[in-house]
């Protein structure tokens, strides 16, 4: 096992240095001077602007500039944001728990109703439940989730008034985050309003961004039950007489959960996609909206350190579910 | 993903041709049992031919204001006029006209990404799985770095570089999606390359482009079909989540994503601006989708045995 | 441990915020997260709001609701008869805010003066640099050091300005945000403990009210100052809840979210003003949404192409479409709310055969241009785009084809800064002091070629008039020469006018005692909530 960490290790490091390239060379092609970005409707002296250049050590040659970059993550200098005047990583780790927390809350609502209308659809294939949750899954899928969210918001909140329009938490309420996490410290500070206030505030959301998980998952496990449902084994175990119920739930489904396990590995890297639009939508304090608002703001510093913390993170998350993939199904170790 | 079995090995011209018919025959007796996959097709075929006549289907140019008739209702809504089915946009244009025209940009969008996704991914992947060895450990390092990034990000942030519009957009979405196609080809051709028809191919003298091209891909079609009509859907809703952040096609394009994002200010407003075009694209992207399917269980002979 | 001890705090502050439910509590629905909270570097509205306008007071300030000047820090002043001494009296006994990072051992007193003013000013002062990438934006583009000779302190109470030309717009500069007066005991106790860049997250001042927190682009928490020099104001929590996009300020307000808000859609003012549990305030705005022409590149260089591409376009229409009536066709370039406006200057009338023959004239055919587009929504000018899509439209009915260009904010103003800049510029302008030199010198003086004149329009006639105005205190005097100034203008025509906008405050009836700004801030000082 712990050689098959170590090999799945080794051919991370060329990506990583990979990406440290490439996210330090998105930004030095972006159009725009940064210095003149952040000076404003007034402009900048040009004996100000030769002070500043050299402060941002933009007058140094490019490797010189990467090897500094390089340097600084990795001593945890993720640089300091043109807009905001603070680190980086501050600004990434202050804002990060509520992009966790609502695409968590997102892939628990995609799991829990997922796999278990995949699992009946597959049980009654060609039923009208089948059919319909087929077709409601690709319709899902299909879904541009900008407009869909907008829709949600017209309708429940606009319309019927049952949800809060966007932000995190009612702001009567006020404390200081202790995770960050909204849910965990409400319930921290026995605060039972407020996590009420917190869980009505991430409802919509998630159901945006969890939608298309959803929809991937329900699909992804109809047909991994079926193939399972096909085998040989489970032939022999429905031919000894075993109920179907247990056939289904102790035979196929451990067998077909190797898939869908790797599915919702897979929609981690889309969840922090979604979570962009998601958050533009819903005004969420995420890491998406910081992206885009950086984007937009030509914060050069963000962009690039956002962009390698983010994919650092997708990455860390697909190696986990590399080696949780090895530890539910030993054959692929061997390899 | 599993490769046909259909159309296996070196033949004569006579037995492929028969070959070909058969497996078309086949396909199709399995594509047209799901009904999904028509249904989807039929859709597809219509947006297509809506896209083509646009001009005549249209009632009106996408572009024309007229200045008396900003934001009305459609026409079965109270103020709704016949002349406006689907009502018109905040400077008087007919929103119907504006989804025919819109329809050009999507299926434009799909097709010109697939065609460049696939080539190129394709071609790496081919060169990777065929050559092996650093070409395949360099090239498939790039495709797990372009992986790395979240797809939608990594366009804003191409777009962001390249200028925004719609050009630069179908660049940008071709280059994220392109790896899975580079990853499908690879793993086809390595699958194949072991075989006995490659090798007697190879003892017979065949060089690498033959081998690649002629010998080996015709052989992994299948998998690569199915990933491009995702990928058509992937693309036209990547372009109109880069239209609604402004990145993607300039107004006043009749892009559908773009014609959201600048109505967006109308949501209360004007639900009508905003419905539209989001039902436009969902009715595209499903209806591709459906085809896929329906491909995927056509060509699968695995999912066809049970 | 630590743990339990941030779970304790926490706790502690917990107990307070619910105390403070029963408190009178104001959310307002901001536009735009502030940079940070120092008001001497930033350069937006929102960042006043957050900063200077809740938590700093200058020597001067603007009455509420007006243009005016009135008393703040300062008492009472003198000017010398030669434009070139300011002398301030200064108020005493103004207390600094009291807060968990720092207590005040003196009041307010010359040296907070100085200090404001020198660490903008003297590169040799510990804040000068005190964030990286800083600039001064607002005291260099008021010109503070062409002006400024020196800042003297005659006593604790009494500071000397002395300049080195006279300046008549000098007293409405003490009063805008980049003046606001810092507290000199404050910065010396960072600059000893090595963290100057306190000074922008953590703000002391002396206004109506002192930070309490910012949770980064979500809200920011601030709390009456008990002991304000203009007493304790009536509200006791303030907050800014940050929500960057109109539709959902609007959606908040009604959902009761929030209790006021700034920028609402035009499309949403019917709806909001017929809610019966809102009170939508308006005024005219302090501003000119225009389109700049570059006068030096042909055809534009010929006075008569840029008066018929005036004349083709129908500025009503784009009022409607855009401005949803909520704005009014722009003659001059100053609204009519300023003094000096002239009422006799006449509009180009909306005529597109008239321009037509004025473009065959001038020997023009097939005419193309750059159509520029701001990417942004300004009060000035909501929705540019729909803008350029609406004169576009009316340009082809003349003959000439327009190109829509856009960039990103900061790069959209930075090319159409540059000197051979191609076509029309969309842009715009709101007021900072309410003098008419802040319109007219900033905007169309040859100085400001390559800043912020986007039409590179060089006239020596309208520049020796704006410069007369700005060196004369007397303001009949002043006011002909604006007068004039604005007869040339609008003969040159180096931009078409195109409006100036309502500006629209949308609150809850329970609100009281709030007062719409002409120069675009929001202040609460003033303002009350019922129950």
């Amino acid at each position: 096992m712990l050689r098959y960490i170590l090999h799945k290790l080794a051919l991370i490091v060329p990506t990583v240095i990979g990406i440290t390239i490439a996210s330090f060379a998105f930004i030095r092609l972006l159009p725009g001077d940064p210095i003149l970005a952040m000076a404003g409707q007034h402009g900048v002296s040009p004996e100000r602007y030769e002070i500043l250049r050299e402060q941002f050590g933009f007058n140094q040659p490019i490797w010189t500039q990467y090897f500094q970059y390089v340097w600084g993550v990795l001593h945890g200098d993720f640089g300091i944001s043109l807009s905001t005047k603070r680190p980086v990583i501050v600004d990434f780790l202050s804002l990060f728990p509520a992009t966790i927390e609502l695409s968590l809350f997102a892939m628990m609502l995609a799991v829990l109703l997922g796999i278990p209308a995949g699992i009946f659809a597959a049980v009654k294939r060609g039923s009208w439940f089948d059919q319909m949750t087929m077709g409601v899954a690709l319709t899902g899928y299909s879904m541009p989730i900008f407009w869909w969210g907008l829709l949600l918001i017209i309708f429940f909140s606009g319309y019927l008034g049952w949800t809060p329009v966007s932000g995190r938490i009612a702001l009567s309420y006020f404390f200081r985050p202790i995770t960050g996490f909204m849910l965990v410290d409400t319930l921290l500070y026995g605060n039972w309003p407020a996590f009420v206030s917190a869980v009505r505030h991430l409802i919509l959301p998630a159901v945006v961004l969890g939608t298309i998980p959803l929809a991937v998952i329900a699909r992804q496990t109809r047909s991994a039950m079926l193939e399972v449902l096909g085998e040989d084994y489970v032939r022999t175990a429905r031919a000894k007489g075993l109920s179907p119920g247990r056939v289904v739930n102790v035979h196929a489904l451990r067998n077909a959960m190797i898939p869908v396990v790797t599915t919702i590995g897979l929609q981690v890297g889309l969840l922090m996609a979604g979570a962009i639009l998601t958050e533009t939508i819903f005004s969420w304090p995420g890491i998406g909206k910081w992206m885009i608002e950086s984007i937009s703001k030509r914060d050069y510093v963000v962009v690039q350190s956002g962009l390698l913390l983010i994919a650092l993170v997708v990455m860390a998350v697909n190696l986990l579910v590399d080696i949780l993939y090895a530890v539910i199904n030993p054959r692929i170790r061997v390899r | 993903m599993s490769q046909t079995t259909t159309g296996a090995g070196p033949s004569t011209p006579d037995v492929k041709k028969l070959g070909r018919a058969a497996a078309f025959a086949e396909f199709w007796h399995y594509f047209s049992i799901n009904r999904g996959a028509v249904i989807g097709l039929v859709v597809f075929i219509l947006l297509v031919l809506v896209a083509i006549f646009a001009p005549l289907l249209a009632p009106y140019s996408p572009d024309e204001q007229f200045r008396d008739a900003l934001l009305v209702p459609p026409a079965w809504e109270d103020g709704g006029s016949m002349s406006f089915l689907l009502g018109t946009d905040p400077v008087g244009r007919d929103m119907l006209s504006r989804l025919i025209h819109g329809s050009r940009y999507s299926l434009f969008i799909g097709l010109v990404v697939v065609t460049v996704a696939l080539s190129v991914g394709v071609t790496l992947g081919v060169l990777a799985g065929y050559f092996g060895g650093w070409v395949d450990a360099v090239i498939m390092r790039l495709m797990d770095i372009i992986l790395a990034f979240p797809s939608l990000l990594l366009a804003l942030v191409l777009v962001a570089i390249l200028g925004p519009g719609l050009f630069n957009a179908m660049l940008a979405i071709a280059l994220v999606l392109q790896p899975h196609f580079a990853r499908l080809a690879r793993a086809a051709v390595m699958a194949e390359k072991s075989r006995e028809y490659v090798t007697s191919a190879k003892v017979a003298g065949a060089g690498h482009i033959r081998l690649m091209l002629i010998t080996i891909l015709p052989n992994c079609v299948a998998p690569l079909i199915v990933q491009a009509t995702l990928s058509f859907s992937n693309a036209i809703l990547e372009a109109a989540a880069l239209g609604f952040l402004g990145m993607g096609a300039q107004p006043p394009t009749p892009e559908w994503g773009t014609m959201l994002a600048t109505a967006r200010e109308f949501i209360l407003r004007a639900p009508w601006v905003v419905t539209f075009p989001g039902l436009a694209i969902l009715i595209t992207v499903l209806a591709i989708n459906l085809v896929g399917d329906g491909l995927r269980d056509a060509l699968d002979p695995k999912l066809k045995r049970s | 441990m630590t743990f339990m001890k941030s779970l304790l705090a926490a706790t502690a502050v917990l107990a307070l915020s619910v105390g403070a439910a029963q408190a009178k509590q104001l959310v307002y629905c901001s536009e735009a997260s502030p940079a940070h909270f120092d008001p001497g570097p930033t350069t937006g509205g929102n960042d006043f709001d957050a900063s200077s306008r809740t938590m700093y007071n200058r020597l001067v300030e603007f009455k509420h609701g007006g243009t005016s000047i009135e008393p703040a820090l300062a008492e009472s002043w003198e000017v010398s008869d030669d434009g070139l001494e300011y002398t301030f009296h200064l108020r005493p006994g103004v207390k600094f805010h009291t807060t968990s990072y720092f207590t005040p051992t003196r009041d307010f007193n010359a040296d907070d003066v100085i200090f404001s003013f020198e660490r903008q000013w003297k590169e040799d002062n510990a804040y000068y640099n005190y964030l990286d990438g800083i600039s001064w934006d607002y005291f260099q583009g008021m010109d503070m050091p062409k002006y400024l000779k020196s800042i003297e302190k005659v006593d604790d109470l009494t500071v000397k300005f002395t300049l080195t030309e006279p300046n008549a717009p000098m007293l409405a500069n003490l009063g805008m945000d980049f003046a606001s007066i810092m507290s000199k005991e404050y910065a010396d106790q960072l600059e000893a403990a090595g963290t100057e860049e306190l000074l922008a997250s953590q703000p002391i001042g002396t206004g109506p009210f002192e930070f309490v927190d910012y949770q980064t682009d979500a809200v920011i928490r601030y709390k009456a100052f008990p002991d304000y020099w203009g007493g304790k104001v009536a509200i006791d929590d303030l907050i800014f809840a940050i929500t960057t996009d109109p539709a959902v300020r609007v959606q908040k307000l009604k959902a009761g979210e929030c209790d006021i808000m700034p920028y609402p859609n035009p499309a949403d003012i019917a709806d909001l003003q017929s809610d019966p549990n809102l009170n939508v305030m308006s005024q005219e705005g302090l501003n000119i949404g225009y389109m700049s022409y570059n006068t030096t590149v042909a055809p534009m260089d010929n006075v008569d192409v840029r008066k018929a591409l005036n004349m083709a376009i129908n500025k009503d229409a784009i009022i409607d479409a855009v401005y949803q009536g909520a704005g009014q066709p722009a003659v001059n370039l100053i609204p009519p709310t300023m003094w000096s406006y002239n009422t006799d200057v006449k509009d180009d009338a909306y005529d597109p055969d008239a321009a037509k023959a004025l473009l065959e004239k001038a020997g023009v055919k097939d005419l193309t241009l750059d159509l520029w587009a701001m990417p942004v929504s300004r009060p000035y000018n909501p929705n540019a785009q729909r803008v350029a899509e609406l004169i576009q439209s009316d340009w082809a009915a003349v003959g000439v084809k327009a190109n829509i260009v856009s960039y990103e904010w900061t790069e959209y103003r930075e090319r159409g800064k540059q000197k051979d800049r191609p076509g029309a510029f969309q842009i715009g302008w709101t007021g900072d002091n309410g003098d008419p030199d802040n319109f007219f010198a900033t905007l169309f003086s040859c100085s400001a070629i390559g800043v912020s004149n986007y039409s590179s329009w060089c006239d020596p006639d309208f520049e020796k008039l704006i410069q007369d105005a700005k060196t004369t205190s007397d303001i009949a005097e002043r006011t002909k020469l604006y007068e004039q100034a604005q007869v040339v203008f609008k003969e040159q025509a180096p931009a078409l006018t195109l409006a100036h906008s309502k500006v629209f405050m949308p609150m809850s009836k329970r609100v009281t005692g709030f007062t719409m700004d002409p120069l675009g801030i929001h202040r609460f000082d003033n303002v009350d909530v019922t129950e």
